[in-house]
């Protein structure tokens, strides 16, 4: 176990200083500045086995400070503002190995830290934390996982969801199609547990807005073209056999999350069609492109404070952190049973630079949000598509809607 | 070019006999300055027949515009290019660049002049710039995203909204200490004094809501709450504030909602909403305060409103991606 601290000096420095330029010259009305109040949040992380040589690209990276970057920038911009108002923020960042025991450094944390926990871990994980006796009353704040099964029957009391689910995704994604008028499918899937679930997805979504799944395969052959010189030669007789189908379509829906082969598919098809999904124009909370609604500024200070672009995860840890800071510094709450009835409430929202407020949906505690759509360097588009409605919120057009859900926290 | 037209309409002035057809018709007409975001344009229009008399070249991502008080030359905040291009009023040229440290997203100035404050979105800072010389005064560190700037009407304040720590900070000019900082809805964008000096209005894009600001006890005194039938309450994004000359009446640009509403400045009701072209942002008064012209960011128009009748009466193209006006008498 490693444990790593925020840079914070300087927040305490900037305050005492602050603090005493404005007892000094505020009017006599002003509220005095009280004492520096601090808040420690946790930020828990394991690394798991990671095989960079299966990537078929070259340029996929990998950095070792994914995620925990986003919540390091997002601690240091809290510290901004709590030092105008007596507030200072600490991220202890705790790194389970590979192969280490979860559950033992969790009960330490448990058992003597803080009780809001920031959780970069996989679902597994995620759920070992959330059922130990000690977390009963925790607040975990999911960064990373996109599984549709820890919001529906697998869901927890005490675990909140950042990033879209897969289901959000393909309905973001579903929404573009049908409002371009592409409605005929071609859904090619990976291997995995999670490729399956994110075609039962791709499926749910052509149902929900009126397109047609016309063809479906699964692709199984793993073909490593990144480690052959003449990769690119097998990748173009095959691709095209694969995505032959005996019908027309608008599109290659591809499910493959973990990056077999997807990748391959552009300019490789049968058809001269363009490939959406896992791969081609993907779904995401978060891209190192993404511009809009200020979002300039935000990758602009990840950047000065990472050296690099500013990723999905990262987005999820930076979010956490700002979640829990509206919470502190906002409603003055500091105990996690109390932020949970917070979070979930009417007064809580966050900004996370989508043009507009984001707030948690109160069946299964997964932030409501508008979705990406991208290609590596662009921004294509953004769901909710207009005309898509909804009597609550435009955002609950996306995933699991309250009638649907199969978790019910709400109650 | 639609900025050769400039030439034409100066070397008409010149001539005698139409400078007396102006002053007949009851002096110059006003002029509109519109900052065009990702054109690095200004738009110049006619105030009153909303012609289009030039299209000013100026550095990249021009945003915040602002008229000198003596009306002699507009400033424009260059993001992208960490100036601000000095725009002479009568000849409508880029005369002067002051360098203001990164991304200047906008700026207001000392009731003399004399001084320019200017919020730097990337640093987190104010800064204060001697307008004759150019020179920096002081750099202020305040809240994450600076971003509206209000002067009160003796200088002796300056108050900054920062959006991503969403708090006005109240910079005292005497020491350029921050003297308070108000937590405010999330996603502050525009302060701005009444004309009395009683209330700062607060802009919270994200929020949705505009707080209603004692800047004596520097206490939130309402927080204004804005509901349109059949827009969602996610679109609802405040911005541009201004107050008629009597302060009865304020104009707040809703953003994505698509509407300026008018509220009752003593009541806090919304009175109305006038629907406008899409993403609102800044909106200014005509010199008489007979109209209000707003800022439309995503349809690239002004949308003129009538402020008796409390009507959209036109609505005239601009640049691509219009974020802010200032206007010359």
């Amino acid at each position: 176990m490693t444990v790593r601290r925020a840079p914070g000096g300087f927040g305490l420095f900037a305050l005492a200083v602050l603090a005493g330029a404005s007892l000094a010259f505020v009017a006599p009305a002003a509220p005095v500045q009280a004492a520096v109040r601090s808040f420690s949040i946790t930020f828990l992380r394991k690394t798991y086995h990671f095989n960079k040589e299966v990537l078929p690209s070259l340029l996929e990276t990998h950095p070792a400070d994914l995620g925990v970057s986003g919540s390091e920038e997002a601690t240091s911009e809290l510290n901004t503002a709590g030092r105008f108002i007596g507030w200072h923020f600490t991220l202890n960042v705790v790194t389970v190995p590979e192969g280490g025991n979860l559950a033992a450094t969790a009960q330490r944390l448990l058992a003597h830290g803080p009780r809001v926990i920031i959780a970069d871990l996989e679902a597994n994980d995620l759920l070992a934390l959330a059922d130990l006796p000690a977390a009963r009353n925790a607040l975990i704040l999911d960064m990373r996982t996109i599984d549709d099964s820890l919001r529906q029957r697998q869901c927890r009391a005490n675990v909140f969801h950042i990033l879209p689910n897969q289901a959000m995704l393909t309905d973001a994604l579903a929404q573009y199609l049908v409002w371009k008028r592409w409605s005929r499918w071609f859904i090619i899937q990976g291997p995995t547990a999670g490729d399956a679930v994110y075609a039962a997805d791709i499926r749910r979504s052509a149902t929900r807005y009126g397109a047609r799944v016309v063809a479906e395969k699964t692709y199984r052959y793993n073909p490593g073209s990144r480690r052959s010189d003449t990769g690119y030669q097998q990748i173009q007789t095959q691709m095209p056999l694969a995505t032959e189908a005996s019908g027309d379509y608008d599109v290659i829906f591809v499910a493959d999350e973990t990056d077999l082969f997807g990748d391959y598919l552009p300019y490789n098809t049968y058809a001269a069609r363009p490939v959406v999904g896992t791969q081609g124009l993907v779904a995401s909370a978060w891209t190192p492109a993404y511009q809009e609604y200020a979002a300039l500024q935000m990758q602009q200070r990840f950047d000065l404070f990472a050296h690099r672009g500013m990723t999905e995860r990262d987005y999820g840890g930076w979010l956490a952190v700002r979640i829990i800071g509206n919470a502190v510094m906002r409603a003055g709450i500091t105990s996690p049973l109390a932020m949970r009835k917070y979070l979930r409430s009417k007064d809580f929202l966050v900004a996370g630079y989508k043009g507009q407020g984001l707030t948690f949906r109160r069946w299964d505690n997964q932030l409501r949000q508008p979705v990406l759509l991208s290609t590596p360097l662009m921004t294509v588009s953004m769901s909710p598509q207009h005309g898509f409605l909804h009597p609550g919120y435009t955002t609950d057009t996306l995933g699991f809607d309250e009638p649907e859900t199969k978790c019910h926290l709400g109650h | 070019m639609p900025s050769r037209t400039l030439t034409g309409r100066r070397a008409a002035l010149l001539l005698p006999a139409l400078v007396l057809c102006s002053l007949a018709a009851g002096a110059r007409a006003s002029e509109l300055f519109v900052s065009n975001e990702i054109d690095d344009t200004v738009t110049v229009l006619n105030g009153e027949t909303y012609q289009r008399i030039a299209t000013i070249p100026t550095d990249q991502r021009p945003r915040g515009i602002f008229a000198t008080p003596d009306h002699r030359y507009v400033l424009v905040c260059d993001g992208d290019s960490s100036n601000i291009d000095v725009i002479d009023a009568k000849t409508l040229k880029v005369v002067r660049r002051i360098g203001t440290g990164p991304d200047p997203e906008t700026l207001a100035m000392s009731p003399s002049g004399d001084k320019v404050y200017v919020s730097n979105e990337n640093n987190a800072l104010v800064t204060v710039i001697n307008f004759a010389t150019g020179k920096w005064i002081k750099q202020i560190p305040v809240g994450i995203e600076p971003e509206g700037l209000a002067v009160s009407r003796h200088g002796r304040t300056v108050v900054v909204v920062s959006e991503t720590t969403s708090m006005a900070h109240f910079i005292d000019t005497r020491t350029w200490k921050v003297a308070a900082n108000i937590l405010v809805d999330t996603r502050p964008r525009i302060a701005q004094f009444t004309r009395d000096q009683r209330y700062l209005w607060v802009s919270s894009e994200v929020g949705g809501t505009v707080s209603v600001i004692d800047p004596r006890t520097h206490r939130i005194l309402h927080i204004i709450n804005f509901h349109i039938p059949g827009v969602d309450r996610e679109y609802i994004g405040p911005v541009g504030v201004r107050f008629t000359p009597d302060d009865r009446t304020a104009f707040v640009a809703l953003g994505r909602a698509n509407r300026v509403a008018v509220v009752d400045a003593r009541t806090y009701e919304v009175e109305k909403y006038i629907l406008v072209g899409q993403r609102p942002w800044q909106i200014a008064f005509s010199p008489g305060h007979k109209r209000l012209f707003v800022v439309n960011g995503l349809t690239n128009d002004l949308t003129i409103i009538d402020v008796s009748s409390e009507e959209a009466v036109k609505s005239v193209p601009v640049g691509r991606l219009p974020w802010g006006i200032a206007v010359i008498p």
